[in-house]
């Protein structure tokens, strides 16, 4: 399956978006989610398919002004 | 005592904290500032996702309020996801909520802004607009649900301080009752004090500290400018005027010749 995450292609065996975060090593209670433009809560992120081409974010804290 | 969306604050003093030569001087600058909220961001993550978790550490250790920003975006869509997304981490509806405009000046998209904020303002965030100074704009803001405007003296990082005193004097006359805070433009303390001065509730910088040579006595040096600028708004200032006025009484003065 295709998938763009934060902007690269990857091409995986995944079926929810939690296996993906797994998958690509990401993990910490200070991550957010998005798919195909769509915030996905860290709950329901076992339960998310994810779907061929799926466009992911993944984005945590960053220094601001 | 000022008081943003409920929340009282003794500091009138909001800090960024980007632009620090290291976590170290950022603490330190927080520390010495006494301020009392810091912004922050969010970015994409590389796999692993270990450096936000140092710099979510950090913050948290600070013991202060958050207030994530949507520094970058340049749509409505762009704007509403990324604030969806902070409140996801750092569990808060405060938002910092910038629409970018224009590449150069970085100034407000002031159309999108007004849009972001109603539409967040519906979903229960308690916005913080960085916005112009321009009065329609922020009579437009208040309308869509935000209690509290920031608007720029001058463009972000541009140490000009305040371009145009007739405008942010408009926007403090119009709103009594809203807290103000300058977001954007400030570059020295005299020009925290300027705005201070004209009844600006708190001022909002990152810049004019991070890049000090010395960060954490420049953070020190704007508290105090903050303060002062505050206590003479509250003292009630002279107006200016053409002649002068001896300070010394006239009456009973000796008369030599």
């Amino acid at each position: 399956m295709r998938l763009t995450v934060n902007g690269e292609d990857h091409d995986l065996a995944v079926a929810t978006l939690a296996e993906l975060l797994a998958t690509l090593d990401y993990e910490g209670d200070w991550l957010a989610t998005a798919v195909n433009g769509e915030l996905v809560h860290r709950a329901d992120r076992s339960d998310h398919a994810l779907s061929d081409r799926d466009r992911i974010e993944i984005l945590s804290p960053m220094k601001g002004g | 005592m000022l008081t943003l969306y409920g929340q009282e604050l003794r500091s009138r003093l909001l800090l960024g904290t980007a632009r620090y030569p290291s976590p170290a001087v950022l603490e330190d600058a927080v520390q010495s500032s006494g301020t009392e909220i810091v912004t922050v961001s969010l970015r994409r993550e590389t796999a692993g996702g270990r450096q936000g978790g140092a710099f979510f550490e950090l913050v948290r250790a600070l013991g202060v309020h958050v207030l994530p920003n949507t520094a970058g975006c340049h749509s409505v869509s762009e704007a509403v996801l990324t604030a969806k997304m902070a409140r996801e981490v750092f569990g808060t509806n405060w938002l910092k909520l910038e629409v970018i405009g224009h590449h150069d000046t970085l100034q407000p998209d002031v159309f999108g802004l007004v849009e972001a904020a109603r539409i967040l303002s519906a979903e229960g965030f308690e916005v913080f607009p960085y916005t112009t100074d321009d009065l329609v704009v922020a009579e437009r803001l208040l309308e869509a649900g935000c209690k509290v405007l920031m608007p720029w003296c001058a463009p972000i990082g541009s140490a000009m301080g305040p371009q145009n005193i007739p405008a942010l004097r408009a926007i403090r006359a119009n709103f009594p009752d809203v807290p103000l805070i300058v977001d954007a433009g400030i570059g020295r303390p005299s020009h925290a004090t300027t705005v201070m001065e004209l009844g600006f509730d708190a001022v909002l910088l990152n810049t004019a500290v991070a890049g000090a040579a010395r960060p954490a006595l420049m953070a020190s040096a704007f508290a105090q400018a903050i303060d002062a600028g505050r206590q003479a708004f509250e003292a009630g200032m002279l107006e200016p005027r053409d002649f002068a006025v001896p300070s010394t009484p006239v009456i009973g003065k000796a008369v030599f010749a």
